[in-house]
């Protein structure tokens, strides 16, 4: 017998874990069957092919420039700043993936009807949106990897260009997009899929600028954009994540070169600090923790 | 021993009490009808006893494991049928197997669309695999909501031979529906609410009870309100008593339809 008692919800009781794979499984699988994946696939090797000829002929341009005394290197400045663009790029889309796969999770799933039939059953509703989460972050953070190493390899192949720490750069754009899907999920317990959606391609919108606006405090300077900068960076630790990653690409790179790789291109490098990766987890932990609370006490 | 058991169920929305108090019980193996008009509280109730919705005081005991079928639900477009099934097998954790899936679309006349996808399926079809969906893992308690919302004249017949089958299988079942001639030819008891309390329950003969004789004679009709069956023969010796003829004696009963609409209409 299960005994319902004021606010006791029955989902409250020690989770099993074949409840979260088989909803994150479901997800995949609705994700590949639906042909989201495949429409992600086609596009990412539009864009890669697109990627790889703007390289060529970036590399090739630059085969005629020689490194002047004034300590401009070109290579690195061009390497940099492709690979930087790429970056973008790649964390964009990932960031759409993630929102794409998250924003109706809760709310909007109820609206449709496809939820109830699910959370009757012997889930509990913290392991349905673990299972959400996993695959979401799962999607999303494997096509960030994919697209940014593939930008790497391309961009190293045709312009012998390297970035000084490839793999810690990947892991932080992949925690962005992870982190975003975090928070998506969160805001679809409250909001409705297209609401939810939009406000996460605003918040991505609104620390892309304050990054920028960061960029812009650091050149002048400005303490105040540099503090405006700096609060959006803790409140919304993707976009720190994100700056961290460009530190990190163009950290190696000497002179003229590296000081204008750091400034852009979209969004200036910016080191976060030692606190940042533990800052992301709690975060993340928080996160997901408060949509569980607000999903177990919502009606559905 | 009961499959569900209600027990001062209130639920507030805002200043909006939805219930106002429900005590409610479905034993092991009956059929229970709720009835009661749009907004009396019957999904909130069904939603409450199956936990998507928290209630704001009372207890709700359920027994496990059980079925639900919403009022509205979907299922996703891309999975078939069996997928449904398998999903709901595998989140239920029963051992049924292939053999249970196909059972089950047997039941609800969909045997030949294992592997049809549920886009491609009519509003019927997709209700009928909801209640197939709903009796995975065996279930000891059906909380069916609206189960013939989206059925034509055949498919409502299939839920009735379903209701029937369940009866047989000693599987309860708390049918919330507006369709009075189900609850009448498939329901052991029936509990109709209004305003979020309950206003009548019982037998479905309990509730409709008598409602009077007829007794036809030579000058017209009389009636005797309030008479049952039992007092016929001495309403016609007295008739005979006092110099009538008697043409015709009719028990009339009153349909569950009379009674809903009248406790209904009394509670307001």
């Amino acid at each position: 017998m299960r005994q319902l008692a004021q606010g006791l919800d029955r989902a409250a009781g020690v989770a099993s874990m074949s409840g979260v794979w088989i909803v994150a499984r479901h997800a995949l699988q609705e994700a590949l069957r639906r042909r989201v994946l495949l429409v992600v696939v086609v596009l990412t090797a539009l864009f890669g092919g697109l990627y790889a000829w703007g390289c060529d002929e970036l590399f090739q341009d630059l085969s005629g420039f020689q490194d002047n005394t004034q300590g401009l290197d070109a290579r690195s400045l061009a390497g940099a700043t492709i690979v930087g663009l790429a970056m973008f790029g790649g964390l964009f889309l990932g960031i759409v993936l993630a929102t794409f796969l998250t924003a109706g999770a809760v709310r909007g799933d109820a609206e449709r009807g496809l939820l109830q039939p699910l959370v009757v059953r012997p889930l509990t509703r913290t392991q349905y949106l673990v299972g959400r989460f996993l695959a979401a972050a799962t999607v999303s953070a494997a096509y960030v990897l994919v697209v940014y190493f593939g930008a790497v390899l391309v961009t190293g192949w045709i312009g012998d260009f390297w970035p000084a720490h490839p793999f810690a750069s990947g892991f932080r754009l992949a925690g962005a997009a992870v982190l975003v899907a975090a928070l998506s999920l969160l805001g679809s317990v409250f909001l409705s899929a297209t609401a939810n959606g939009i406000l996460m391609l605003m918040a991505y919108g609104m620390g892309l600028l304050a990054g920028l606006l960061g960029a812009i405090g650091d050149a002048i300077p400005s303490p105040t954009l540099q503090s405006i900068a700096s609060t959006a960076s803790w409140v919304l630790p993707f976009e720190a994540l994100y700056r961290d990653a460009l530190r990190l690409l163009v950290q190696d790179v000497p002179g003229v070169a590296g000081a204008i790789v750091q400034l852009g291109p979209l969004g200036g490098s910016h080191d976060a600090g030692p606190l940042l990766i533990p800052w992301v987890v709690l975060y993340l932990l928080l996160t997901l923790a408060a949509a569980a609370w607000a999903f177990r006490t919502r009606d559905l | 021993m009961s499959a569900l058991a209600l027990a001062g169920l209130r639920k507030r929305y805002g200043r909006h009490d939805a219930l106002r108090g429900v005590d409610l019980e479905v034993g092991d193996g009956e059929l229970v009808g709720l009835l009661g008009p749009n907004g009396a509280g019957k999904s909130t109730l069904t939603k409450i006893a199956c936990g998507l919705v928290h209630p704001s005081e009372g207890t709700v005991e359920v027994a496990e494991p059980f079925g639900y079928l919403a009022e509205l639900f979907r299922f996703p477009g891309w999975c078939t049928a069996d997928e449904v099934l398998l999903l709901h097998q595998q989140l239920t954790r029963s051992p049924g197997g292939p053999a249970e899936r196909a059972e089950l679309l047997e039941l609800v006349r969909l045997e030949g669309d294992a592997g049809t996808r549920v886009e491609a399926m009519s509003k019927g079809m997709q209700q009928r695999l909801g209640l197939a969906q709903a009796m995975i893992g065996s279930p000891r308690l059906l909380l069916l909501d609206e189960p013939t919302s989206a059925l034509d004249p055949g498919g409502r017949r299939t839920v009735r031979d379903l209701l029937e089958e369940l009866r047989r299988r000693g599987v309860a079942v708390l049918l919330n529906t507006h369709l009075l001639s189900e609850v009448e030819q498939v329901c052991d008891r029936v509990v109709i609410i209004d305003r979020g309390l309950v206003v009548a329950a019982g037998t479905p003969t309990e509730l409709e009870g008598g409602s009077g004789v007829e007794v036809e004679l030579a000058d017209g009709v009389r009636s005797f309100p309030g008479a049952t069956r039992e007092d016929v023969p001495r309403i016609v010796a007295d008739l005979v008593a006092d110099g009538e003829e008697i043409y015709g004696v009719r028990v009339a009963r009153s349909t569950l339809e009379d009674v809903y609409l009248s406790t209904v209409a009394d509670a307001r």
